[in-house]
């Protein structure tokens, strides 16, 4: 796996073009981020989440990696374990928080639920269920910057270690490699697709190494150090703008909840969350922050900011209205005046 | 105002709105160089280029996935199924992302699906059917179906405007075989409006794309038998002009749904349940719906005919309708 530069926490962001200031706001959106889905667990406990729950416990360091170095004017088709990327990029957790009980306040007001977010003044497009559509839509969005001749705009389009399986994947990532289109190609390799292990879901070492198929590059990253992640990412972004195609940037965690909440992925071997367990990709940077200079007090400065903030975000979601009932059908097709809105 | 054929006024269409637009652009198999498996699209990337002609591989769902990410951001993509029976490959992203994405996440999604479709040339089970029905049925998406040269160039400008998913439904076996008269520039023909092909007093005949043309070949001759049928060309049936079916059959007083999809659960039994729920204290008899038999389209000439509906077929329905 690759593995950033310098083991030296100073001079290893400075390696990376990045600051102190850079690896708080990491440190602190991955801290957001794990706070929303623990409180989601709360609130589905209490019943107020309607249909299921999905979470990316132990894919913090990833998503934020990943989001971290994507630039302003790029898309993002992140899944179901990336909430880190909504996040990064600015989505308040109020909002989530809303989608989740399935209030107008969530980017889709109510009409879609848990992580099928999306906000496209963002530069993020919502992702559906059937893994990876999103993919080949990643791969129009690049062509489209293409064809205007946009030449630091890059997409970034997911997969799963599981949903590499299907066809939606190599036809997307064919067109892109034939057409070196400004595209990355991120993959959460989390070791299980619901309760299938990835020895059932592919014939290669990594699932990424069927890039050798198509002619790209891969590289695979632990996923639970998310500046070795923001590294490999930035490259390939670096590489996709510059002409030289898409690269499959495969991130390994172990999933370290079940699939959703009703799963109690009781068929992962035990030592394999201890072993992940301590490779906790939020811990992982709390200590790098620790070695560079941060004090326990600083810390626990952050940590107990996040909560108060999470409180305050609850609290505006909770006041969030319920979708009007006559809304229900309504909004199914655009109209003309909708379409020429700048989306960001 | 030119004379040219439906497939002329198709291409027409399209090196229009691409002159006017330069956010449209065309992608699919064999589209550029080739200028595509029925040269609709001969002749554009010589004018456009090779980015905005895109010849794609063989991958129908990433080549209707990348059109709806190209027109998140910001193009109009064109997209052509070499034939409309290729189109379940991307089933998938037509039904889930694209009809979805704007009721979900409030973002249009302005595309147009070209589809070659329809039977009636020894296509055989995968080259000759009509999935009209399918699309219909799926809210989000908007399913048009040009039947003349004129509409067939209106509504390709329309489609590309429309800032919806729409399936441009286009008859391969209209292509060559009509021809009419076409205006000079940039028109749009407005989606939902039907047109009155043949204005007749004794029976409406409810019909669209091909069938639009075997509805009138029918009525010219039941004509000479005394029988005046009126013929509306539905031109979209997503969406539905049913004011249009209104009007005609509340004069009628009786009506035949006539459509190239098999019979079953096709948009003319959805049509033929409004009017019953609708316009039932209007009617002087059944609706009768004469349609493809529940089968795939067989290859031979002789079975084809047999399974696609016939000028025959249509004027018999009428005459028993008519003695009702």
């Amino acid at each position: 796996m690759a593995t950033a530069a310098s083991e030296n926490p100073k001079t290893r962001l400075r390696d990376l073009g990045l600051d102190r200031e850079d690896a708080v706001q990491m440190y602190r959106d991955m801290l957001v981020t794990r706070g929303i889905e623990e409180r989601g667990h709360i609130l589905f406990r209490q019943g107020k989440i309607p249909g299921s729950f999905y979470t990316g416990r132990g894919n913090e360091g990833a998503a934020v990696g990943v989001s971290f170095a994507s630039k302003p004017q790029d898309h993002l088709g992140p899944l179901q374990r990336d909430m880190g990327v909504h996040i990064q990029r600015g989505l308040e957790p109020w909002r989530v928080f809303a989608q989740y009980m399935g209030r107008v306040g969530g980017p889709t007001k109510g009409r879609d639920g848990n992580v099928h977010i999306g906000d496209i003044k963002l530069g993020i497009v919502g992702m559906v269920s059937h893994l990876p559509a999103m993919l080949p839509v990643g791969v129009g969005l690049a062509l489209s910057y293409k064809i205007k001749g946009e030449r630091d705009r890059c997409a970034f389009a997911w997969s799963g270690d599981g949903a590499s399986a299907r066809g939606d994947f190599h036809e997307g990532v064919n067109m892109a490699a034939v057409r070196k289109l400004p595209v990355v190609f991120i993959m959460d390799n989390n070791q299980w697709a619901y309760s299938t292990p990835g020895n059932l879901g592919y014939n290669t070492e990594h699932p990424s190494d069927r890039a050798k198929g198509y002619g790209i590059e891969n590289v695979v990253v632990d996923g639970t150090d998310a500046l070795a992640v923001y590294e490999a990412v930035a490259a390939a972004r670096e590489k996709a703008v510059n002409g030289g195609g898409p690269t499959i940037v495969e991130c390994v965690t172990l999933r370290m909840e079940g699939h959703a909440v009703h799963d109690d992925a009781s068929y992962v071997p035990k030592e394999d969350f201890e072993t992940w367990a301590a490779k906790d990709p939020i811990e992982r940077t709390r200590r790098f922050l620790l070695d560079s200079g941060m004090t326990e007090d600083e810390d626990e400065e952050i940590r107990s900011g996040v909560k108060r903030f999470l409180v305050e975000q609850l609290e505006k979601a909770e006041a969030s209205p319920e979708p009007d009932p006559s809304t229900a059908a309504t909004g199914v097709y655009a109209s003309p005046e909708e379409l020429d809105t700048p989306h960001h | 105002m030119a004379v040219m054929t439906y497939l002329q006024a198709i291409s027409e269409g399209l090196r229009d709105e691409m002159r006017r637009d330069e956010r449209v652009f065309i992608l699919g198999e064999d589209v550029g160089q080739y200028g595509g498996a029925f040269k609709v699209t001969a002749g554009l990337q010589e004018e456009f280029g090779e980015w905005r002609v895109l010849d794609t591989p063989l991958s129908e769902t990433a080549i209707v996935g990348a059109a709806t990410g190209a027109a998140l951001g910001g193009m109009r993509p064109v997209a052509e199924m070499q034939f409309a029976d290729f189109v379940s490959c991307a089933w998938d992203h037509l039904t889930t992302v694209s009809a979805k994405q704007y009721y979900r996440m409030g973002t249009p999604i302005p595309m147009v699906v070209r589809l070659p479709c329809g039977g009636g040339f020894s296509g055989g089970p995968f080259h000759s059917q009509m999935y009209d029905g399918y699309f219909a049925h799926v809210p989000g998406l908007k399913v048009v179906l040009p039947a003349t040269p004129e509409d067939a160039k209106g509504m390709m400008i329309e489609a590309i405007r429309d800032p919806n998913p729409v399936l441009f439904f286009e008859h391969k076996n209209l292509y060559r075989r009509i021809k009419g008269e076409v205006p000079e520039g940039n028109y749009s023909t407005p989606f939902g409006k039907a047109r009155v092909a043949r204005e007749g007093a004794d029976i409406t005949i409810i019909a669209w794309s091909a069938m639009v043309h075997t509805a009138t070949d029918a009525a010219e001759q039941l004509a000479k038998e005394g029988i005046d049928v009126e013929v509306l060309d539905m031109r979209t049936i997503s969406p539905l002009d049913f004011d249009a079916i209104a009007t005609s059959v509340t004069k009628t007083s009786k009506c035949i749904v006539l459509y190239e999809d098999t019979r079953t659960g096709g948009f003319g039994a959805e049509i033929s349940a409004r009017i019953m729920e609708e316009l039932f204290e209007t009617l002087d008899g059944p609706v009768k719906r004469v349609a493809t038999l529940d089968s795939p389209i067989p290859f031979s000439p002789v079975l084809e005919k047999v399974v696609l509906p016939q000028v025959e077929d249509v004027i018999t329905a009428v005459r028993e309708l008519s003695a009702y």
